[in-house]
């Protein structure tokens, strides 16, 4: 590999030729009999940057800058034009007048050696002012040098015949002089030296637009160096540590949450990758800025700014709704238009899919919280009765019932034949599904809510003491996990990773064949509710409120999205969408990619059961006591 | 597994007439095709994990800037073995001498962590389950080597290619332009890690079409590197060990040198995955040897 691939400031280590040492000048020299030399101010990679004296004011000490360009180029014929091109674009810098940029006096060339004579500014770059700052700078104060540098900015692009580009926007290339006001320095005029050069370190330009690598710069370039520079001095995050256009990475209100919303919304339409998608120029984003100043009206221009219209509570209508007696906190499952549903009514309903016409209820003698299972003609679910139930989906009679020793919370899971279901008496029992005789039944330490999983001849599921068990179909232990605390939730397998949340506030990933833990993602806090999958991502509720959707392979948190009270529900998908209810009694449908919310629909007591979705059709119970159906 | 219940139970399965009247056909749903495929994917079954490796200083460099560590083994428990896989490719760079000192420093720290961490299990003694995640300990482990290489070896970098096998699990920390691929014996080669270089930015933002990403002037430069910048974040993930499929690790010296189909061919062609190493490095000398060459294969068979 090449020692130029170098990822942060390498310094100017010259362009590998040794035998022109570039002396600076020092002090007491004097430049064409007039500009005596005081101090270096700056050190740029094609020359130093003195403090002088104009010796023409002998009554007065008028100080300039005299900005000092090496020429290096070996070709006699590329040396000559680039000081042609140097002393054309001096001729054009001299002919602007504005109070953000400094006046250029004076320009001369001899033997290698270019000098551009400017007005002199007092203060500090505001690269030093941000490193010199404790804490944050103020909002307001940004705010106001934002606007000064895109009053200069517009007055540079509307020079004729050609805009002028600034090229280079930056904080060390602001200056913010005595009074407090910004001038630009360092135009790019120092650029017509780099012609030739090679191996140019370019990686570190964080302040650059994708397109400016393209050889592109225009005037939207520089309004994306602007963000970038703002991003910069409002965060104290330098960008040329970070991956180039990675700001979006780096939302401002996450670093820096005084920040209005407003302000952090200008700089991210500063800041788009698409050129067409920034301001269009330089005076709509000082509009813009002037809007937040004011605090008063929206930011219409400003698309991505705005919230995103939610279809109010009440505007959504269910389908229909079905009353039961009393409390549903489970999921219901629909089979052949059929929904089935638990109730702590101690009823297991039956209720059509299409109309929400009752069809038949059947008594156990316990609440219902499971989630109903179907197979041939049966439909199989457990009670607080302590027995799991066999009853026939034509008639709603029962078939056989199964005692266990203690309450069932454990949905049934049907699998070749066989059904297997945790108890609270702590084993996990497997039964026949002809039959409902038991087949083997394995103990645990402690009472099992968890539904088992079913995958690949292997039996997984969770305890109340925080372990976790993999089986074989012989009731053979294969491994056991230890998390901190409790696991209720559900597991779901991909990929030969089995995913799971605790009650000790974390997603697991367990490699499925051994139980090595591949990852943990700390939620907020501890968690009942059963992860889903899509794509590369799971998604989850907590009791800290908020639904996760994390990627399955590196553990990121994709996005997060608040509800305003604890999420038991598990997630579903449709489609692009995923259905969480919470406990703050609202459904929600988000856009799985994104959490943005598409809908919510308020019942009118928590949620606690996860939504089913089957043919557009979103159905769930609620504390409410009722079942209802939206279209999804 | 039916089969199985009857023969331990004895229990007779009964078999219903299907009931067909009314049924209509309809084209399977996404949902009902993935299902399938699940349940045709192979079950699990004791593997063996194998893997070679090559290397070479190229044609026309004097150092190799290029470290590599292979380490495969089986974990072998009570009641299943565990295959066992660490595999580091990490190219350096920085001039002088500093860029082996930061490849070697990667493979030394990441590698000497790992094993660390597995040392108990390796070695069969009775042990308590690790404490981190899998992907936590490859964290810790490059962030070790990141500090350490900023401190010892201050200007200089590297890239690391990591990949844990663990299981049917690989988890893979990423940091530069070395790659992992997964060959698949149907020719399709896929990409498992990304490029941390500006080039690969660019592209990934749109902003390069693929003749451009071809002539990019600055096709070396590369925005992360072990050892460089204050905060790093490599990549790290866990995916399956690809099925029917090779792992390749290399550095850029090889996939920047040969395509992707002669890496296929010469893959299948040839008759050990130790005379595939060999004959990639041979390929790679011989398209102009302009950069260290290093490659790891490794397969799940069984």
């Amino acid at each position: 590999m090449e020692t130029r691939r170098i990822t942060s400031s390498f310094g100017s280590e010259g362009d590998g030729r040794s035998d022109t040492p570039r002396q600076q000048l020092t002090s007491g020299a004097t430049l064409v009999n007039r500009y005596s030399i005081q101090d270096v101010i700056g050190v740029g990679g094609m020359g130093s940057v003195y403090r002088a004296r104009d010796l023409h004011f002998p009554n007065v000490v008028k100080l300039v800058a005299v900005k000092e360009m090496i020429n290096m180029a070996p070709d006699p014929l590329v040396r000559q034009t680039i000081v042609q091109n140097f002393e054309r674009e001096a001729n054009l810098l001299a002919t602007l007048h504005h109070t953000s940029i400094p006046r250029i006096y004076d320009y001369f060339s001899h033997d290698d050696r270019s000098y551009l004579v400017l007005e002199y500014v007092l203060g500090k770059d505001l690269e030093t002012v941000i490193n010199d700052t404790n804490g944050f700078l103020p909002e307001d104060q940004v705010i106001s040098w934002a606007i000064q540098l895109c009053d200069v900015l517009s007055y540079l692009h509307s020079q004729k015949p050609e805009p002028i580009i600034f090229r280079d926007m930056k904080p060390s290339n602001v200056m913010i002089n005595h009074n407090g006001d910004v001038v630009l320095v360092d135009f790019g005029i120092a650029k017509t030296f780099q012609t030739g050069q090679k191996g140019t370190m370019i990686g570190t330009e964080g302040y650059s637009p994708p397109e400016q690598y393209r050889g592109e710069a225009t005037p939207l370039a520089d309004i994306y160096s602007l963000g970038a520079a703002l991003h910069h001095a409002i965060t104290r995050r330098d960008p040329r540590l970070e991956p180039p256009f990675s700001f979006a990475e780096r939302p401002i209100r996450k670093i820096n949450p005084n920040v209005s919303v407003e302000f952090e919304a200008v700089v991210n339409v500063a800041l788009q990758y698409n050129p067409g998608d920034r301001f269009p120029n330089a005076t709509a984003m000082k509009e813009a800025l002037m809007n937040v100043a004011r605090k008063t009206g929206t930011l219409s221009k400003i698309a991505s700014a705005l919230p995103v219209s939610v279809s109010g509570a009440g505007s959504i209508k269910p389908i229909w709704d079905f009353k039961c007696e009393d409390e549903i906190r489970g999921t219901p499952v629909v089979h052949q238009g059929v929904l089935y549903t638990g109730c702590y009514d101690n009823n297991l309903y039956a209720i059509n899919a299409a109309d929400g016409k009752f069809q038949w209820k059947y008594p156990s003698d316990g609440g219902i919280v499971s989630r109903p299972a179907i197979q041939d003609g049966n439909v199989f679910f457990g009670s607080e009765d302590q027995r799991l139930h066999a009853v026939s989906t034509r008639t709603g009679k029962v078939v056989w019932t199964y005692y266990t020793e203690g309450k069932l919370y454990s949905s049934p899971r049907i699998s070749d034949g066989h059904i297997f279901f945790g108890s609270e008496d702590q084993d996990l029992h497997a039964i026949n599904l002809q039959s409902g005789r038991m087949v083997w039944k394995f103990s645990t330490d402690a009472p099992i809510y968890s539904t088992p999983l079913i995958y690949n001849e292997m039996i997984y599921f969770g305890t109340e003491s925080g372990s976790f068990y993999a089986l074989d179909f012989r009731g053979t232990l294969k491994w056991r996990f230890s998390a901190k605390r409790g696991i209720t939730s559900s597991p779901i397998i991909k990929g030969q990773a089995v995913y799971f949340a605790s009650l000790d506030g974390t997603l697991y990933a367990l490699d499925a064949k051994s139980g090595w833990a591949i990852w943990k993602f700390r939620l907020g806090k501890g968690s009942v509710s059963s992860p889903v999958l899509a794509d590369d991502y799971i998604f989850v509720g907590a009791a800290d409120g908020f639904i996760y959707c994390v990627d399955t392979r590196t553990a990121k948190e994709v996005w997060r999205f608040k509800t305003d009270n604890q999420v038991s529900s598990s997630p579903a998908i449709f489609k692009d969408s995923v259905y969480c209810g919470s406990v703050d009694n609202y459904m929600y449908c988000l856009e799985y990619r994104t959490g943005r919310l598409r809908w919510k629909f308020e019942s009118h007591g928590p949620i606690t059961g996860s939504p089913v979705v089957y043919d557009d059709i979103v159905y769930f119970g609620s504390t409410d006591h009722h079942v209802y159906a939206l279209f999804a | 597994m039916a089969d199985f219940f009857r023969k331990l139970f004895g229990s007779k399965e009964i078999t219903k007439p299907k009931v067909v009247d009314n049924a209509t056909t309809a084209p399977l749903t996404d949902q009902q095709i993935s299902s399938i495929i699940a349940s045709q994917l192979p079950k699990y079954e004791i593997k063996q994990l194998i893997s070679a490796v090559g290397q070479s200083v190229g044609k026309q460099r004097e150092h190799n800037e290029d470290s590599v560590l292979a380490l495969t083994s089986t974990i072998a428990g009570s009641s299943e073995s565990i295959p066992f896989g660490l595999y580091i490719v990490a190219d350096g760079m920085g001039g002088h001498q500093f860029g082996e000192v930061a490849s070697n420093a990667a493979i030394r720290l990441i590698g000497g962590n790992i094993t660390k961490k597995f040392h108990s299990f390796l070695y069969n003694m009775p042990s308590q389950a690790l404490q981190e995640s899998l992907q936590e300990v490859m964290e810790t482990s490059i962030m070790d080597a990141h500090q350490f290489i900023q401190r010892e070896a201050p200007g200089s970098g590297t890239t690391t290619t990591a990949a844990l096998v663990l299981g049917q699990q690989i988890t893979i920390g990423h940091v530069g332009d070395s790659r992992a691929y997964a060959v698949y014996l149907d020719g399709r080669i896929e990409p498992l890690t990304r490029d941390h270089s500006l080039v690969k930015r660019l592209e990934e933002l749109g902003h390069l079409n693929k003749d451009e990403v071809e002539n990019f002037p600055h096709r070396n430069v590369l925005i992360k590197a072990l050892g460089q910048g204050e905060t790093l974040e490599a990549d790290i993930f866990t995916v399956p060990f690809p099925q029917n499929a090779t792992l390749m690790i290399c550095s850029d010296g090889l996939w920047g040198v040969i395509n992707e189909k002669d890496i296929y061919r010469i893959i299948s062609e040839a008759p050990n995955l130790h005379r595939a190493c060999q004959q990639l490095v041979e390929t790679a000398n011989a398209a102009g040897g302009p950069d260290n060459i290093t490659v790891i294969l490794a397969q799940l068979i069984g």
